[in-house]
């Protein structure tokens, strides 16, 4: 790999964490904020060389680093992106600018802690994306959760202790089990090295054990049905930019978990279960966007929208074919965008009214039309309206579930008309119908100026581009995801030809342990 | 020549791109022009492509034009092209041709509203959509437009967002009215388009009309009632027709492009499109054929008791609808397009003509309030008294040829359906006569709305008169015995079946029969109000307050739908969620919290105490495995 830049991911990964450090040496609250942000804009910009200088066709990780960390156990500081996780270093390094840069206009309070948390918390959520190790992801995995716990605990709304102990407590009952279940496969295989588990037998029992206990972590990140609670809790207390980069990132390594170690680690463990998680993905679908419908709060509302949507992705996922996989990884990017578009836009309203509850709007769109206008954009383009980013990962994702199981893409097909229900009865509250209240009339509400404008344009420039174009990222997520898939099959394959005797768990940890 | 085709989707695009960015500083003159002559390129480049089309020999005339790769994933390919054919550019040119004149008379319509620059750029926006609809060669491609012209409807329906009425509601809940119903028919839409990529392979139709004939009649018939699902919503029909007739909340030029002569006939078009899918399946014909039939009859049956001039028509719609979605079912292609285009031109027109009425009573069109309009307005009566005459197919114009063609396939292959066409065809004469005599003739209902009514200017006159014309030689286009636009269509839709001689004549003697019949039955129940049809009125008045309240059906479907679902849904955000769900969570929390209680020295109350302690334990442990293990 001739185009690779030396120490490129570790660049990328701790950028924000030296940023992070120099923002709480510096004085002053505006110099903390452009600093801030000024360090988010150099880390895309840098991160924008992956894309650059990406080998095109290649399925396997590129940009890899590989040193050993701590070699009794084998531990490794391996860090590398390929097609599944390229565009979720790129989604993360892509949306902070845009919520820092939120920040640095409505945060006044204790500037210089909550710009330096939105750094360390990009460190980690990178670091999620890109490490190769078990202990390094977990390490990353576990470090996302306590900056997101301070920025909603202590910049959250009226409820912010409640929603940031329930969303720690909640996720770290998950990584607790997940620390159970790295233990096992260490024990089982005796390596943290993920390339190596993707392609490593293990007996069923221990697939099984630690196939739930992974799939229980992550189903609470993502979340999946009925791990859902804590996500409107969180959502609706968290500040606007925590909100953004909660729903447009965070869920992700929920979803990247079990795309990158569930599925593959545990083949047979994943077959088993399959259905189970489908099912629950396809309850998310349709329950989310019935509860979504009656929510009187929009931040609510997109909550369990997206409650809907990481369905989606989980479905792809579960299906495990080219189609349901791709359409995931790029569902994964969808959501983020169009989920984190939302959010931006509720909260540049709540700046305005000090409200988010639909009843207290109406009419906006004589109002405020650029900001109505791009409403109804990023609404449609979580609507999945096709020519928009959200319609391509969707279909592709029911093409899959289709061939895994084809009630599952009846079912999903039909969260698409209650996904345009909820979004138009959103829509229909706050902005069409007579302007009741003063508050939003011309005089009192201000339509969005040129930095909020800067905020939106390059997600909805991004809706239409993946919209599009989609061929743009599946040229680059294809490769990896067949060759994953590859694996997979022949993994399975040999499993059931050779008929793994089934161990108890029991019994091989006893033996390792000695 | 046919690169240029790209030409075709730049003209509207821009139009609205300029009037989005710039259209702010212009006046409505300047925008409503800007918006009409992109539409008028759009038309001369669709004409010049079936020029092109024209100079090739029959079998060449399909070509496709590839911009680039849409979707690529393993061996799922959706690209970005085009397809020129007989029947696309058919759609094209009636799209943009009467998109042109109805965008040029909107100029005249819309001259006092103030958000006249969105208006323009939505009317773009719809053309754009609607080209990608009809020109895309592919399932997906297509499903782009097909929902792209759902959501210009959708912000059309509703253009008056802030305005409500006794007739529609608030106008706004009209238009998401449409585009939920649309989705449920999109649902259709997407299953079918699934569906026939794991079975054949590909989702291009020129690949698919190839590979269909491996399909299992099975099969095939589940995908075709999947897409009747699609074209139910979108073409109106039972049982997804509800959305248009509140639709009719939009302004008037919408109605008239959008809701009756292009979007709607957008099932049509598929089913056309996909007929090689058809063809395998006997059963999902006729199922079709049947819903068609029945949505023309019902809506017949509603349009003849309404009484505000924009529902007859709009009720009238969704029943001609049912004429081309039947004649689709029955594989009679040729005559389902031939009735398209000639009611894109008949229905426009009354649209046009409703609106010119509506321009001059300052909304009004409860016809019970109008009447005697022919003196003041001598250009609308006369050109809504073409379109009201070619709807109720009085010989020789376009509509009767039209609908001719599909009543004659109907007696050939089915005669019950013929039967339920006959009928519906006499109640077609009906009421397009009584909504002729009731508006323009007679005395003034009400002499305050009267008096001040006067004839619109030329920018909306003409667009009515190029309309009347065509509506009255549209016919030509597929004569009798001549049929050339199903000659010209054979390379898409084959061969047509001959019709037997006897069979074409004795069609055409009951259809003459019955306009005729339609047209005095109106006169004497509604001009001359003789004794014989007064009773004849009486004998149905049981089935009148049926057909006023249109069956029920709104209130059938919110009842066994709409509220069970928003029952469920409550009770899931209201009960099970919180309480349930969140309960259960929040017990296993407390609980621990309550073994907690036996710890509680080491409890000091701070969270973030908490959260640092877990931190630290976690560093604790990772630098112990990293330093003191091995």
């Amino acid at each position: 790999m001739a185009l690779s830049i030396p120490y490129l991911l570790t660049i990328i990964t701790f950028l924000p964490l030296a940023g992070a450090a120099i923002v709480t040496l510096v004085p002053g609250d505006g110099a903390k904020k452009w600093l801030a942000l000024a360090t988010t804009l150099v880390t895309f910009l840098v991160s924008l060389l992956l894309w650059t200088n990406w080998q095109d066709g290649y399925a396997g990780m590129q940009f890899v680093e590989d040193v050993v960390w701590f070699a009794p156990l084998g531990i490794r500081y391996a860090l590398g992106v390929d097609g599944v996780s390229l565009f979720l270093v790129l989604l993360t390094t892509f949306l902070m600018p845009i919520a820092v840069f939120y920040s640095v206009l409505y945060v006044e309070h204790r500037v210089g802690a909550y710009m330096a948390l939105m750094l360390l918390l990009e460190t980690a959520m990178i670091g999620v994306f890109v490490a190769l190790d078990l202990v390094l992801f977990f390490v990353f995995f576990e470090a996302s959760l306590i900056p997101m716990y301070f920025l909603i605990g202590e910049w959250g709304g009226k409820n912010r202790v409640y929603a940031a102990v329930k969303f720690f407590l909640y996720t770290f009952a998950g990584s607790a089990l997940m620390v159970v279940a790295i233990l096992i496969v260490y024990f089982s295989t005796g390596t943290f090295d993920i390339l190596a588990l993707q392609k490593a037998q293990m007996p069923l029992a221990v697939q099984t054990w630690a196939f739930l206990a992974f799939s229980l972590a992550f189903a609470v990140k993502t979340p999946l049905f009925p791990f859902h609670t804590w996500l409107p809790d969180a959502h609706v207390q968290a500040p606007t930019a925590g909100s953004i980069i909660l729903a447009g990132v965070l869920l992700k390594m929920g979803t990247y978990g079990f795309l990158r170690l569930a599925m593959p680690v545990f083949p047979q463990a994943a077959e088993q279960f399959g259905p189970l998680l489908a099912t629950l993905a396809v309850i998310g679908i349709l329950y989310g966007a019935l509860v979504a419908l009656m929510q009187k709060d929009i931040k609510s509302l997109v909550a369990y929208s997206s409650v809907a949507h990481l369905g989606y992705v989980m479905l792809g996922i579960v299906a495990m074919n080219a189609q349901g996989v791709s359409g995931s990884i790029l569902q994964m990017v969808n959501h983020g965008l169009s989920t984190g578009a939302l959010f931006l836009m509720v909260g540049l309203l709540y700046e305005r009214r000090h409200t988010r509850m639909l009843d207290e709007f109406g009419g906006l769109w004589a109002s405020v039309p650029v900001y109505t206008g791009l409403f109804l954009v990023v609404a449609m383009s979580s609507a999945g309206l096709p020519g928009l980013n959200g319609f391509v990962g969707e279909f592709t994702i029911m093409l899959g579930a289709y061939n895994y199981m084809p009630i599952f893409a009846v079912l999903a097909a039909a969260g698409v008309i209650l996904a345009a229900w909820y979004l138009l009865t959103a829509f229909r509250k706050m902005a069409q119908g007579e302007i009741t209240n003063p508050a939003n009339d011309r005089e009192h509400l201000k339509d969005l100026n040129g930095k909020e404008l800067a905020m939106v344009i390059p997600l909805v420039i991004l809706f239409f581009v993946i919209g599009l174009f989609p061929n743009l990222f599946f040229d680059k997520i294809n490769p990896s995801v067949e060759a994953m898939l590859e694996t997979r099959a022949a993994i399975l394959q040999q499993a059931t030809a050779e008929q793994t005797p089934a161990f108890e768990l029991a019994e091989i940890i006893a033996t390792e342990a000695q | 020549m046919f690169d240029l085709v790209w030409l075709l989707f730049a003209f509207p695009a821009l139009g609205a791109l300029i009037i989005l960015f710039a259209g702010r500083w212009m006046s409505q003159k300047v925008v409503g022009w800007i918006a009409s002559l992109a539409v008028v390129g759009s038309f001369v480049v669709s004409v010049l492509l079936w020029l092109g089309l024209l100079a090739l020999p029959a079998e060449e005339r399909s070509v496709t034009v590839h911009w680039w790769d849409w979707i690529t994933i393993a061996d799922f390919h959706a690209p970005a092209a085009v397809l020129i054919d007989p029947l696309s550019v058919v759609m094209a040119m009636v799209v943009t041709g009467v998109g042109a004149l109805i965008h040029i008379y909107s100029i005249g319509y819309m001259d006092h509203e103030p958000r006249y620059q969105r208006y323009f750029f939505y009317l773009n926006f719809f053309i754009l959509a609607m080209l990608t609809l009809v020109m895309s060669n592919n399932f997906l491609g297509m499903f782009v437009g097909w929902e792209g012209v759902g959501l210009a409807s959708f912000l059309l329906i509703g253009f008056w967002f802030d305005k409500r009425d006794d007739l529609y509601g608030w106008y706004a809940d009209c238009g998401k009215k449409a585009f939920i119903v649309n989705r449920v028919g999109d649902f259709g839409m997407i299953l079918a388009m699934i569906l026939v990529w794991s079975t054949l392979g590909t989702v291009v139709f020129t690949e698919l009309n190839e590979a269909a004939h491996h399909l299992a009649p099975a099969t095939a018939t589940l995908i075709c009632l999947l897409l009747l699902l699609g074209a139910t919503g979108k073409s109106a029909q039972i049982p997804l027709y509800v959305w248009l007739p509140d639709a009719m909340a939009g302004p008037t030029p919408v109605s008239a492009l959008i809701h009756a002569a292009t979007m709607v006939t957008a099932g049509v078009y598929m089913i056309i499109r996909t007929n090689a899918l058809w063809h395998l399946t006997v059963d999902a014909g006729l199922v079709t054929a049947w819903i068609g039939m029945l949505t023309a009859l019902l809506a017949a049956s509603i349009a003849i008791v309404q009484t505000d001039l924009k529902k007859i028509l709009a009720y009238s719609t969704v029943s001609q609808l049912g004429f081309m979605i039947a004649a689709a079912g029955l594989a009679a292609y040729g005559a389902a397009l031939f009735h398209l285009v000639t009611h894109a031109f008949f229905k426009a027109l009354l649209f046009l003509a409703a609106g010119s009425v509506m321009h001059a009573t300052h909304g009004v069109l409860d016809i019970n309030r109008l009447g005697g309009l022919r003196e003041k307005m001598p250009t609308t009566y006369r050109t809504f008294l073409v379109g009201a005459a070619a709807l109720a197919g009085i010989p020789l114009l376009s509509g009767f040829f039209s609908k001719d063609a599909i009543l004659v396939v109907e007696l050939q292959k089915n005669l019950a359906l013929y039967l339920v066409g006959v009928v519906t065809a006499l109640l077609t004469a009906i009421y397009s006569f009584r909504a002729v005599f009731v508006t323009f003739h007679g005395q003034p209902r009400d002499q305050h709305l009267y008096d001040p009514v006067h004839e619109s200017g030329p920018i909306m006159t003409v667009p009515l008169w190029i309309l009347a014309a065509l509506s009255i030689v549209g016919g030509v286009i597929n004569l009798p015995f001549v049929l050339t636009l199903e000659h010209w269509l054979e390379p898409v839709i084959g061969e047509h079946e001959k019709i037997p001689l006897v069979l074409e004549l004795l069609g055409i003697t009951i259809s003459i029969v019955v306009a005729v019949l339609g047209v005095l039955t109106a006169r004497a129940l509604y001009l001359t109000q003789e004794g014989w049809a007064k009773q004849l009125a009486q004998s149905f008045a049981i089935l009148r307050r049926p057909a006023e309240n249109k069956w029920w059906v709104d209130e059938i479907y919110d009842f066994l739908i709409v509220r069970p679902l928003k029952g469920l849904a409550d009770w899931f955000a209201g009960f099970f969620d919180p309480k349930v769900i969140d309960g259960a969570v929040n017990g296993v929390g407390a609980a621990l919290n309550d073994a907690g209680e036996a710890v509680r020295k080491l409890q000091n109350g701070a969270i973030p105490a908490y959260a640092l302690s877990i931190l630290v334990g976690v560093v604790a442990v990772l630098f112990y495995f990293l330093f003191f293990v091995g």
